[in-house]
């Protein structure tokens, strides 16, 4: 039976067809995902825990482990929440559940999603599917590494900095971080609440367009979410034409970005000009000078508030003390690992007295910035494009020792998402053997535009999503 | 001893309101003390901070608060922000309390106090919207703190009730001027119906600040906190406990230090809180989870058009009939519209205020179900009708469909031919009495006309007893 599906290549759209027309049952197609997840899961350990019988009457899912489901223990990638068990479903939980979407799992995380190569997770990294001794990036490492493997039809990510877009371009697979307050946060393990997104993660822009339609529109559980301005459209276009991109000059002068990269994004950008798009040249000055430095002021500020509930009064990890104090000091200590850690200090010293104009207060205001820049740019093109990650997937082990290193990685992702812009990530081709992403940045809820653009430019490139080693 | 006259006090006062609205301030369990069965039943994910919860603010509570502020003549923000207040402890599920900072809803306000030498303006610095913590219960170690317990028990009930906190100038200059500052703030919340505000109920809380200075100075000098003073007689005497205190410290050439204190009532003392190493640092910053809110120019106005008639304002009319003492005591208790009722009805001013102030609260009575005009009625009658018909219609006054009628055809005697043979028997059955209130001990009076009244059956008119006892025995 499990032969007949090949989960490494069955779009969700595909999957759902055959459901649909009752050529298989949902029960035959979770146990498919089981059997790949039995066959390369313990190589590159994107999930957490995987569920064995399915509950509803679709196609599977799975959900990055920061994404509350009821019943289901969701640990944020932190021992500090192992064993807590969510008594309610994060809102895009519950949507998924009301498509009929069935839970196949949770998957892997850096700790609270913060880093960018699920090395940080308390529980072990995952691995990438095109060369396992690399890293799947991160922190959404675990989805994005298991819709590459056939482990999932399409997954959930959230994005703070990068962490859809990045992961998925490491991996080499379509990833949505969409515009800020489309989709609720609801039942989302907070990291930086003004920046978390939560979005899809798929083998192609359909999909990922489908899974959005989804998921997005507003919850009155959370007060930063408006209903989408116009509805969600599948994209069928195969041209470009009238479509305005407009090119960071400032992409020229960022030496991080890898030669293969560049010469990878260089080409879909022909691409794109062949398919009748106008590529321009737009000036980002302030994002790519700034953006780094006041997103890591902002994401840590608000963690180290975010994450002050975990006390072990309620639940989670518990430490005992003879005091309070001491069971609360006690409980963090033992439950947070380095770079919660790390960020918890960081926020707490930007947030302070006496500190807080200079620091949070300052990358406030810049941020007001980048959101003007982006702004006036996005009033001369319809989308902005860039590499979305200035490497290849890197090897396990390589940065994680060097923190500024590794937070480079989102250095490309990061000024749209302190702008609240959409940003999608589309596989444009190999270097190295490695995958390399085209980042689409678009107006605010102009994700139909990218759904539109990526969708042109994935039929025009025709990358092969599935993996090398499993061809 | 300390020369109080030579000082003057400074006083600020920061008061917490709990709205009672239905629900809680982010999250829709219900609000309120005493609500359904039990510890830790009225919780939900976002009131007990479980992760990815998130909080939606309360509609009821951001027009109520608006709507204080525009009773306090408070400017209303155009724009106002949630901000998180950061700190550690058991009753704050988030390790936050989402509270207002830089940008509250209401500021620049003032509450007018009548006294005696004109209208005393307290200064509104802000009233801001946050939620309540939840309730500690601190079981072994002294005196049911969190330091040396051996167990903190924690009910998140109260935990998001939604809460007003009103900051004044420091510009109440008595501990008498506070209690009358915070009679009127009460009746004002109770009249706009936003709150209970009882204290003994935690509904409505007082700390103060308080600090002296030599008297006709403006200087601002250290100030210590008071804290946990339960009713409004034991802020005033926390006050003057503290005033003394300081009166103490300074004539003693010392230094004051800046300190919080714990006021028992009960035994008027004041206990230092063991004070921190270091100062408090909140870390506020804008509540990322929430957007600001601009309230419109339409619900202002609205909001404003619904104000009741305000204390000051009916103080001072009502005290042009009575004095400024009478007509507090009145409008403090929310009487003061019955009381206009029933004058324009046609009772006395005066007779009125007495009955509505003495009788009526004494009785219990529920002041909006009484028909002015038969309270008229009974008041006019009040000397003519007998004291035990009196006392009894007052207390059947808010029961519905109340008539005096039946009352005040109950004539009392009066007629001294009736009265004559009972006071005399009194009389010559209590001659020690007799003796000893000729000796001196007028003090008696009352025990024979009260023995009169008794043998009449509460029938007879006390006045003309009265009278009629004081002449025999003058006699």
């Amino acid at each position: 039976m499990e032969a007949v599906i090949d989960t490494l290549r069955l779009t969700a759209e595909d999957a759902q067809g055959l459901v649909e027309h009752k050529e298989l049952s949902p029960a035959e197609l979770h146990a498919a995902y089981r059997h790949a997840i039995a066959q390369r899961d313990p190589e590159l350990h994107c999930y957490l825990r995987t569920i064995e019988e399915p509950v509803g009457e679709g196609i599977p899912i799975a959900l990055k482990d920061v994404i509350s489901t009821q019943g289901v223990e969701t640990t944020a990638g932190s021992k500090i929440l192992a064993g807590y068990v969510p008594v309610f479903d994060a809102t895009v939980a519950e949507r998924c559940k009301g498509a009929g979407l069935t839970l196949l799992g949770k998957t892997n995380t850096d700790e609270f999603a913060m880093g960018s190569s699920t090395e940080n997770s308390a529980f072990g990294p995952s691995r990438n599917p095109w060369d396992p001794t690399r890293v799947p990036g991160g922190s959404g490492g675990g989805s994005a590494a298991a819709v590459s493997a056939g482990l999932a039809p399409w997954a959930l990510g959230s994005d703070t900095g990068g962490s859809i877009k990045q992961p998925s371009a490491l991996c080499g697979n379509v990833g949505l971080r969409p515009t800020y307050g489309t989709v609720s946060r609801y039942g989302v393990v907070a990291f930086a609440s003004s920046l978390d997104q939560i979005g899809p993660v798929a083998k192609n822009v359909r999909d990922c367009a489908l899974l959005y339609s989804i998921i997005a529109g507003r919850d009155p559980r959370d007060a930063t979410t408006v209903e989408l301005p116009e509805q969600v459209t599948l994209p069928t276009d195969e041209r470009l034409d009238g479509l305005r991109i407009g090119v960071p000059k400032q992409v020229d002068g960022l030496t991080a970005i890898e030669p293969g990269v560049r010469a990878a994004f260089d080409q879909a950008i022909a691409r794109a000009r062949e398919l009748g798009a106008e590529v321009g040249e737009c000036d980002l000055p302030l994002s790519f000078e700034y953006g780094m430095a006041c997103y890591y002021l902002v994401a840590p500020a608000e963690a180290s508030s975010n994450l002050a509930r975990y006390d072990g009064v309620r639940y989670g990890t518990r430490v005992d003390g003879s005091t309070y104090r001491e069971m609360v000091e006690r409980t963090r200590d033992a439950g947070f690992g380095p770079e919660p850690k790390r960020r918890i200090m960081l926020g707490t010293y930007a947030l302070s007295a006496g500190y807080y104009d200079a620091f949070y207060g300052q990358a406030q205001r810049v941020r007001t910035l980048l959101i003007r820049e982006h702004r006036d740019a996005l009033d001369k093109f319809d989308i902005i494009a860039t590499p979305t990650a200035p490497t290849v997937a890197f090897p396990i082990g390589d940065k994680a020792a060097d923190p500024l290193a590794m937070y480079a990685c989102d250095v490309l992702t990061i000024p749209s998402c302190l702008a609240g812009l959409p940003g999608l990530n589309v596989p444009c081709g190999l270097s190295e053997g490695l995958p390399v992403g085209l980042q689409l940045i678009g107006a605010q809820f102009g994700e139909n535009t990218l759904f539109r653009a990526g969708h042109a430019l994935e039929q025009a490139i025709g990358f092969d999503t599935v993996p090398t080693r499993y061809r | 001893m300390a020369a109080a006259g030579a000082w003057e006090p400074v006083i600020g006062l920061e008061i917490h309101v709990q709205l009672k609205t239905r629900t809680k301030m982010f999250c829709r369990c219900a609000s309120g003390y005493g609500v359904g069965g039990g510890e830790n039943t009225q919780t939900c994910p976002v009131c007990l901070g479980f992760p990815g919860a998130l909080p939606v603010p309360n509609r009821q509570a951001i027009d109520w608060t608006i709507k204080l502020g525009l009773a306090l003549d408070c400017e209303i923000a155009s724009r106002a922000v949630f901000s998180r207040k950061n700190y550690f402890y058991p009753d704050l599920s988030k390790g936050y309390q989402i509270s207002q900072y830089d940008l509250p809803f209401c500021r620049n306000g003032t509450m007018i106090v009548p006294t005696e030498h004109g209208d005393h303006r307290v200064g509104i610095v802000r009233a801001h919207l946050e939620e309540d913590a939840a309730k500690t219960v601190h079981v072994g170690g002294a005196r049911g703190r969190i330091g040396g317990a051996e167990i903190s028990l924690v009910d998140f009930n109260r935990g998001g009730t939604p809460l007003v906190e009103i900051v004044t100038a420091p510009d109440i200059g008595s501990s008498d001027e506070a209690k009358r500052f915070l009679q009127l703030l009460r009746q004002t919340i109770v009249e706009l119906g936003i709150s209970d505000a009882e204290m003994e109920k935690g509904t409505l809380r007082v700390d103060a600040n308080v600090s002296i200075r030599p008297k006709g100075s403006t200087e601002l000098r250290t100030r210590c906190e008071l804290k946990n003073m339960n009713s409004f007689s034991y802020v005033a005497r926390g006050i003057d406990a503290e005033v003394a205190r300081q009166i103490g410290v300074w004539e003693s050439g010392k230094e004051l230090r800046q300190e919080t204190f714990d006021f028992d009532g009960a035994s008027g003392t004041l206990t230092p809180r063991r004070s921190k190493e270091e100062a408090d640092d909140y870390r506020y910053f804008p509540e990322p989870d929430l957007v600001p809110i601009e309230p419109s120019a339409e619900l202002i106005a609205r909001l404003r058009a619904e104000l009741p008639e305000l204390p000051a304002t009916r103080i001072r009319r009502v005290e042009q009939a009575l004095d400024l003492e009478q007509s507090m005591v009145l409008v403090s208790g929310g009487l003061d519209r019955l009381w206009e009722a029933t004058v324009a009805a046609g009772a006395g001013g005066k007779a009125a205020a007495n009955v509505i102030a003495n009788n009526l609260v004494g009785a219990r009575v529920d002041p909006s179900a009484v028909s002015p005009g038969e309270l008229a009625a009974l008041i006019s009658a009040r000397d003519r009708i007998p004291r035990q018909a009196f006392d009894q219609a007052i207390g059947k006054l808010a029961e519905p469909g109340f008539s005096a009628a039946p009352y005040l055809a109950d004539e009392a005697v009066s007629d001294e031919a009736l009265l004559e043979p009972i006071v005399d028997a009194i009389l010559a059955a209590n001659a020690a009495q007799v003796e000893a209130y000729r000796g001196g001990k007028t003090g008696l009076l009352g025990f024979f006309v009260g023995q009169v009244m008794k043998e009449t059956g509460g029938k007879a008119n006390a006045r003309a007893v009265n009278d009629l006892v004081t002449k025999k025995l003058a006699g």
